[in-house]
């Protein structure tokens, strides 16, 4: 029994220092000098080099979206309403939450790893003695680039998405491009894509906070940093899965016309 | 000044730390030496804020620091400098980046100047030319010359050293025990060494604590530790292990 109430304090515990974390974060990025060569580097690292798997998970799933919606809709004979189909998930739902799991197995584990590396080899508290805190030099740049790299990354996965879709659509289901794309447009509107936008841009400031988080508070040794960074992709990718669905009801309702 | 008062601290049952109190002078030349895992490096870490006590007190020129935050430490800190047991230097950025870090976020200083005091610097530590190597690229002992270099670039007034020669052979050893000696007198710091190499010790200190179960067992000069009829001091200097007591 002692047990599960010592587990149970040290979760609650963990939030509460999570917590701190974001509000010292969210402080730094307020009042504390900015990091611009720092803040760029992130955004290159977080953005330029995830394009690669936004792009392919962003097409393969337009496509397989695309593939299923004709089988579908093909039974009510609503097929030319597929890339209308595709295009609203990919603007709302799967673009930013897929782009998102995508980067947070690549750069937010490689920002865990990072961080926890340097806490294991006493790096933190250099940065600590040499008058730096660590959240100003560290933290606070991550989370402001992840959450502006996350906004473009989904607006490419949703291009490409919908590209993919389309090809689908047209070239091998043989549905007319004219069709298609009016139907696309007509039930496509703006709301769907500021939806997806916003969402995104949360899902970066959980991603890199949570990384970042895990990495700080790592345990010491190879192993601590491996845990370390495994717990923080499984933290962010659950976090984000939650956080979609509170934020579709907020966002979503209040950007609907 | 810096000043420890009754300071206090345990790792869950384990006390490390059981009441240390100890005053050092501006200018002073003080090694605290110590078995292995007595606390010395904790000690370290409480005088320079990157730990909390249990209880105590610890005293920068006057100040307490123990219940600043963390922004508060940040000022006391920029006092101090800090040579680390493993160097720590940040694998992502060159010597040069290293060595002129605090400089270039103090902002006090043009590119030209702090490219000129990290030259100077790393003559002072004899590893002119370096600048653009990555920490990765160098040995053990220029790693440690260059974290020296790093805490000494920005002149602080207290330079802490945890275990500097660790690791190290006795040539190399011996060279950084020259550095120290050499900051020490030209930059005329306060200087705190954390060792158990008796060797170093020797040359470098001008006043020796000896830590014992969490507590300073003997405060004196190096002639007084050395000549001292004290059986446990005397094991440890001349490093004879106490089997009974080690439970070997």
């Amino acid at each position: 029994m002692n047990a599960v109430l010592r587990r149970a304090w040290g979760q609650i515990e963990e939030v509460g220092q999570y917590a701190i974390l974001c509000w010292e974060t969210f402080l730094s990025l307020l009042k504390e000098k900015k990091y611009w060569s720092e803040i760029l580097h992130q955004i290159y690292f977080i953005g330029v080099k995830s394009q690669s798997v936004v792009i392919i998970t962003g097409a393969f799933t337009g496509m397989v979206l695309a593939a299923q919606a004709y089988i579908q809709f093909g039974r009510v004979h609503m097929e030319t309403g597929t890339l209308a189909l595709v295009s609203v998930s990919m603007c709302s739902e799967l673009g930013p939450v897929l782009s998102a799991l995508m980067v947070s197995g690549r750069a937010g584990a490689a920002m865990a790893a990072e961080l926890g590396t340097m806490r294991v080899t006493e790096q933190i508290d250099a940065l600590r003695t040499l008058a730096t805190h660590p959240v100003d030099y560290l933290i606070a740049p991550r989370v402001l680039a992840t959450s502006i790299a996350m906004p473009l990354l989904t607006a490419i996965a949703i291009v490409v998405g919908i590209g993919g879709g389309y090809v689908v659509t047209v070239y091998v289901f043989h549905i007319d491009k004219v069709y298609a794309w009016a139907n696309m447009i007509k039930y496509s509107s703006n709301h769907h894509v500021w939806n997806g936008l916003i969402k995104s841009a949360f899902f970066g400031v959980i991603i890199s906070t949570v990384s970042a988080f895990k990495g700080l508070n790592c345990p010491q040794g190879a192993e601590g940093v491996g845990k370390a960074t495994t717990e923080a992709v499984v933290a962010a990718s659950i976090s984000i899965l939650i956080s979609n669905f509170f934020l579709t009801m907020s966002i979503g309702r209040w950007l609907a016309p | 000044m810096i000043e420890t008062r009754n300071l206090k601290k345990s790792f869950g049952s384990q006390k490390v730390l059981d009441g240390i109190s100890f005053r050092i002078t501006e200018g002073e030349s003080v090694v605290i030496i110590g078995g292995s895992g007595c606390g010395k490096s904790v000690l370290l870490k409480h005088i320079i804020g990157l730990m909390t006590p249990d209880a105590g007190d610890v005293l920068i020129d006057g100040q307490s620091i123990v219940n600043m935050n963390e922004r508060e430490l940040i000022r006391v800190r920029s006092k101090f400098g800090m040579l680390f047991q493993s160097a720590a230097l940040f694998d992502s950025l060159t010597v040069a980046e290293n060595i002129g870090f605090v400089l270039r976020r103090q902002g006090e200083m043009s590119d030209a100047e702090i490219a000129e005091r990290v030259a100077e610097t790393l003559e002072m530590v004899e590893l002119p030319g370096t600048e653009k190597k990555k920490p990765a690229e160098l040995s053990g002992g220029m790693r440690k010359r260059v974290g020296l270099a790093r805490a000494i670039a920005y002149r602080p007034s207290i330079v802490v050293y945890d275990e500097p020669t660790t690791g190290l052979d006795p040539i190399v050893s011996d060279a950084i025990d020259q550095l120290i000696i050499r900051v020490s007198e030209r930059l005329k710091v306060t200087s705190i060494v954390v060792t158990h190499d008796t060797r170093s010790m020797r040359r470098v200190g001008k006043r020796i604590l000896y830590m014992r179960n969490g507590k300073v067992y003997v405060d004196g000069t190096p002639e007084e530790i050395f000549n001292s009829a004290d059986p446990i001091v005397s094991r440890f200097v001349n490093g004879i292990a106490d089997l009974k007591e080690h439970n070997f």
